[in-house]
Order: C-alpha cells, then sequence, then structure tokens
C-alpha cells in the first residue's frame, strides 16, 4: 500500500493514458470490454487521487521526481537546480484531481447509452480519457514546460470530443473555435514559459518561484499567462467561444470540457499565488482577476436569460459562475500582502472560491448531463420546442431542479454555502462587488425558472407525448453528480475543513510549495 | 470560517419540514366540496374558451420581455458584441493582452 501511495501521483496520469491507447484494441473485442476497461481506469484513478489525498492530508506536499533513483529526490547529486520532471502536488492540486476524476467518471458511465446510437465509441473514449490525462496532468505537474504539454493535450482531446457528432455543422465549427482559441492560448503560454526559462535557467515552478524578481520580463510573462489561461477558462471578455463550444459537446463531455477550464482556472491561480507570489504587485493584479469576475458574474448571466438554446443557457451559467471563483480568489490576492486583511476576510474568500470550484463542478456537471438528456430524447436544445417533459422524465426532472436550486444559491443547497463565504467576505473587502454578487444570483434564479417553465412544465407537446426516461447509465451518471451535491449540502462544515480548508492554506503558502522542492537550496 | 459557525442545512430542513406539516394541516382543513375534474376547476378567461392544452404553454422566448425591453441599451451592444467570428475572439483576445500588459506596468511605476 505504501507504494501505491508512493507512486500514486503518476499512475493517476499514467493509468488513464495507458487505457486511452488500449481502448481501440479492447474495443475490437466488443463494446462491453470496452466500456468496462473505461470505466475500471476511471474508477481506479479516483481511488489513486483519494489514497493520494489522504496522504497530502496527513503528511504534507507529495513529491515524485520521475528517472530519480527515489522520487523525492528532487535536485541530483552536483547539481544546485531540479533538472528531472516533477511532479508537485498539494491540497490545492489534489482537490482540483478529485474533482477531476469524480467528473469524468460519472461522464464516462453517463455516455454508455449516447454511444449505442453512434459510431467511433473507441475513439471517443479514447479521446475522453486523454481530457482526464491532460488534466490530471496540468493540476499535478510541478513544472511549466509541462504544464505546456498538459494544456496541449487536454486542449486537443477537448476540441475532438466537442467536434465528435461531425455530421452536425455546428458541432464541427465548436470543435474549430476550441481548438484555435486552445492554440493560440497555448502558444501565447509557451512564449511566456520561454521567458522565463531564457531569464533564469528554469522551468519548475518551485525553483522558479525562489528567484523570480518581477523584472519587466517578468512582467510581461506574467500579463501573457494571465490573458492565456483567461481565454481558457472563457472569463469575460474571452468567454464568446464556451456557449459555441459547450452547446455542442456531446453526452458527458460538456462537464469535462467545463472542468477542464476550472483546471486553468486553477492554472491561473497557481500561476499568481505560487509562481509570482508577493512578488507581484498583489493589489493590481488582485483588482485585475476580481474586474474579469465580476463582468464574467454579470456579462454571464445576463446573456444566459436571454437564451433559448439550454445549453447555450448553461454555458453562460458556466462563465457567469466562474466569476463568483474569480472574484472571491481575486479578493484573497489582493490583500495577499496584507497579513491582516488577510486573516480577517482574505483566507474565507479564497476559501469561498475554491468551496465554489467544487460545488460548481458538481451541480455545473449535473445540468449540462440534464440539458444533454433532453436534447438526448428530444433531439433540440431550443426551449421554445419543449414543454411538459416533468411528466415523460421524471427522474432528470428533480435532477434538473435539484441542479438549479443549487446554483442559484437558494439554501440549503451547497451553492448558498459557498456563495455565502463569498458575500461576506468580499463584502468586507468592497460591500458594492458583494451586491453585485447577491444580483447575479438572482438573475441565475429567474434564469433557471424559465428553463424549467419552458422545458418540464405545461401540457406534453404532441410531437413529445411518446417521450421516454433516458437509460439508466444516464440515470446513474447524473446520480452520481447528485448524491455529492446532495452530501455537500448537507455536510457544508466537514468538506470545508476537511479539503476546502487544506487547499486555501496551500494556495497561500508559496514557501511550503517552495521547500517541498527546493528543500534548504 | 466565519460563515459556516451559525450556518446549518439540517436546521434549515427540519424548519422547512415542520412549515410542511403546519401546511398539511391547514390544508386538510380546506374546503371539502372541491372536485377535482369538474367545472370548478376549469380555466375561466372572461367567458371565452380556453386553448388547446399545448397552446397555452409560455414559450422560453416569450419569458421576462419587459425585462429585456428595459435593458435594451445594455442587450443591443452587448449582443452584438457576440459575432461568432473567430478572428474577433483573436481582437479581443490580443486587445486584453496589450491592456494587462499595460496595466502591469504602469502599476510598477506608480
Amino acid at each position: 500500500m505504501d507504494s501505491l501511495v508512493t507512486h500514486s501521483s503518476i499512475l493517476a496520469i499514467a493509468i488513464p493514458l495507458l487505457a486511452a491507447f488500449l481502448t481501440p484494441l479492447i474495443s475490437r473485442t466488443g463494446d462491453k470490454a470496452r466500456n468496462l476497461l473505461v470505466i475500471a481506469a476511471l474508477a481506479f484513478a479516483e481511488f489513486l487521487v483519494i489514497i493520494l489525498a489522504r496522504d497530502i492530508y496527513l503528511n504534507g506536499v507529495h513529491i515524485y521526481t520521475l528517472g530519480a533513483m527515489s522520487p523525492d529526490l528532487t535536485i541530483p547529486e552536483n547539481y544546485m537546480i531540479p533538472i528531472r520532471i516533477i511532479l508537485e502536488v498539494d491540497a490545492m492540486s489534489v482537490f482540483m484531481g478529485i474533482i477531476t476524476t469524480t467528473v469524468s467518471l460519472a461522464a464516462a458511465i453517463y455516455s454508455i447509452p449516447f454511444l449505442k446510437e453512434e459510431t467511433g465509441g473507441d475513439r471517443f473514449y479514447t479521446l475522453l480519457l486523454l481530457l482526464t490525462v491532460g488534466m490530471l496532468g496540468l493540476v499535478f505537474t510541478g513544472d511549466m514546460f509541462n504544464f505546456f504539454i498538459f494544456l496541449e493535450i487536454l486542449s486537443i482531446s477537448g476540441a475532438a470530443l466537442a467536434a465528435f457528432r461531425t455530421r452536425r455543422a455546428d458541432a464541427t465549427e465548436g470543435g474549430f473555435k476550441y481548438i484555435v482559441i486552445s492554440a493560440v492560448s497555448a502558444l501565447v503560454v509557451l512564449f511566456a514559459v520561454g521567458i522565463l526559462y531564457a531569464e533564469y535557467n528554469l522551468l519548475n515552478i518551485a525553483a522558479l518561484a525562489q528567484v523570480i524578481q518581477y523584472t519587466p520580463l517578468d512582467k510581461i510573462a506574467l500579463a501573457l499567462l494571465v490573458v492565456a489561461l483567461v481565454m481558457k477558462l472563457a472569463g469575460v471578455p474571452l468567454h464568446m467561444w464556451a456557449p459555441d463550444t459547450y452547446s455542442v459537446a456531446p453526452a458527458g463531455t460538456t462537464p469535462m470540457i467545463y472542468i477542464a477550464s476550472l483546471a486553468c482556472l486553477y492554472g491561473l491561480f497557481r500561476v499568481c499565488f505560487t509562481l509570482y507570489g508577493v512578488t507581484l504587485n498583489v493589489g493590481t493584479v488582485g483588482w485585475m482577476v476580481i474586474g474579469i469576475g465580476v463582468l464574467s458574474m454579470f456579462v454571464g448571466v445576463t446573456m444566459a436569460v436571454h437564451q433559448s438554446d439550454l445549453k447555450r443557457l448553461m454555458a453562460y451559467h458556466a462563465i457567469s459562475q466562474s466569476g463568483y471563483m474569480l472574484l472571491g480568489i481575486g479578493v484573497g490576492l489582493a490583500v495577499l500582502a496584507n497579513p491582516q486583511a488577510l486573516a480577517s476576510y482574505g483566507r474565507e474568500a479564497i476559501s469561498g472560491g475554491i468551496f465554489h470550484i467544487i460545488n460548481n463542478a458538481m451541480y455545473k456537471g449535473l445540468l449540462f448531463l440534464t440539458a444533454e438528456a433532453l436534447f438526448f430524447r428530444l433531439g433540440t436544445r431550443d426551449l421554445n420546442k419543449m414543454g411538459g417533459m416533468c411528466r415523460n422524465m421524471k427522474y432528470t426532472a428533480i435532477f434538473f431542479i435539484i441542479g438549479a436550486l443549487a446554483i442559484s444559491g437558494i439554501p440549503p443547497f451547497n451553492g448558498f454555502t459557498s456563495k455565502l463565504m463569498i458575500y461576506e467576505s468580499v463584502y468586507r473587502f468592497s460591500p458594492i462587488l458583494a451586491v453585485i454578487a447577491m444580483l447575479v444570483s438572482v438573475i441565475t434564479l429567474a434564469s433557471f425558472t424559465k428553463a424549467f417553465q419552458s422545458a418540464f412544465t405545461g401540457p406534453a407537446l404532441p410531437q413529445h407525448k411518446e417521450v421516454r426516461e433516458v437509460p439508466k447509465p444516464m440515470l446513474i451518471g447524473m446520480g452520481i453528480l447528485t448524491v455529492i451535491i446532495i452530501f455537500f449540502s448537507l455536510f457544508p462544515s466537514l468538506v470545508v475543513d476537511t479539503i476546502v480548508t487544506p487547499a486555501t492554506d496551500a494556495l497561500i503558502d508559496q514557501a511550503g510549495y517552495i521547500s517541498a522542492v527546493m528543500g534548504g537550496a | 470560517m466565519v460563515s459556516l459557525t451559525y450556518w446549518s442545512p439540517i436546521a434549515l430542513i427540519i424548519a422547512l419540514l415542520v412549515l410542511l406539516a403546519i401546511t398539511f394541516i391547514f390544508r386538510s382543513r380546506g374546503e371539502e366540496r372541491y372536485k377535482k375534474g369538474t367545472a370548478q376547476t376549469q380555466i375561466f378567461l372572461a367567458g371565452e374558451e380556453p386553448p388547446e392544452p399545448e397552446k397555452r404553454h409560455v414559450r422560453a422566448h416569450h419569458m421576462y420581455w419587459g425585462f429585456f425591453q428595459a435593458l435594451k441599451r445594455y442587450y443591443e451592444p452587448t449582443i452584438n458584441a457576440h459575432t461568432g467570428i473567430v478572428n474577433d475572439y483573436l481582437i479581443w483576445f490580443t486587445s486584453l493582452a496589450a491592456l494587462t500588459a499595460l496595466i502591469v506596468f504602469v502599476a510598477g511605476l506608480l
């Protein structure tokens, strides 16, 4: 077991990667064997991430050096700097790992019935597994170059998944837009990494963080990294690709592409808090993050309430919810250099933002799955062509209600708890920002009332009288996320104390991140 | 965690269940002559015949019409900015990159 824990970080990446390349081979023996392989690989990856999390909460940052005599030998003999590929997993990274594996598993199960009616199931699951690999690698890596590599893996697999239904023109367009913005973002990230490497001869994040000086070149690298990652996480005004891509991604892949955006959000926070830390002008960069957050919240929700396409409506809400995370963590960043303000409300603002990441991953993931369930049965995303589905799709309706109440911040659901933490702490920083956040929550409720009223209530339309509930695997996929939402809603303190607070502490603790790799060097 | 010291979802659920029970008691003491499926439950539209059930449903594009009208000056430019053209997305990207770099540099001079 100890050996499994030691190698858990690399195995969590390697096993889905191996399964991705085995899938086309196993598919030749039958679809059931393929499905079993994919679900077993993702379930095992989830298990590895959970034992890794337990180890991190007990023993601190987990380090894995590839190619070294011992995984914790970060700096080779006769060297002063780390030169090998290092995975550095702290409580914040593993927090994202838990989200990634949970949503991937639910999405894989959910996608089984969809693939019965499509060709290319082996390629679909290969891409789905590669997307999981990209996300896990991105959040576990300890160096900037591999950050770029995993960003590329998740971008290419995400774009291919978005364009999977190639017979539909909008799917090809959505995939094309995703690959264009991803390629541009990744190139800009690579350019920034090149600047840092040219300046410091380092790629390791901890080693860079130890020596970075916020020179003019560092400022250019920061601006490039921030903008590239804001583009990938769909922050306003760089959000416009998201509705085009999220709305066309098939089956369970929309939540996964959304989680890929949240992985980029993690990347942004890692760059600001860990790579640059207090060396950067935290007030200015913090306010920039807050500004993008407020714009994302407001523009996202006002555009969402205007939509008649259910998945586009949800895509705009995804943008809006990312705004809450940017707002909470941006406030924490803005007061990072002020220990009194950080202790008074900054730390809680960061916790609220981080708690909102996992809450949102679960209920937004669930809502995307319910939207795809409606599309699976009705063949349309247009709310004007829906109605009365409460009778025909009872379980989907219940899942939708739970997701909608959670995203709207209605107590006692988990969305309320994280929003409450954000409102309270942000109010002490700037009351107007908290008021805007509350207003956005009200419009979110109005928007989901519209969606629910249009799709589920009213008389059954003649063309949909024969519609049945979705198959069991789809219900199981939605059920997994619903159970987690209910658990988080009932026991918020337990969740905050167990996984959110350690993640907050890890994000703030730049010195701890550096010393885990550099030791006393 | 300041917020979570006074927030208890279990207490709220218990309070909701108590309210639900009280509501149920009031409801059970209601009008006994009520008959489901009779003229008592028919829709009354000033004496007009109600439309067919499938035509009664309020569609999505009819909802919040007044809200959108009131915010027309906000919605028109915002929707127009969402052109759906990739070139425009990259113009936004380049502009924001330049603005971010400018802010970071100017803030460094202050």
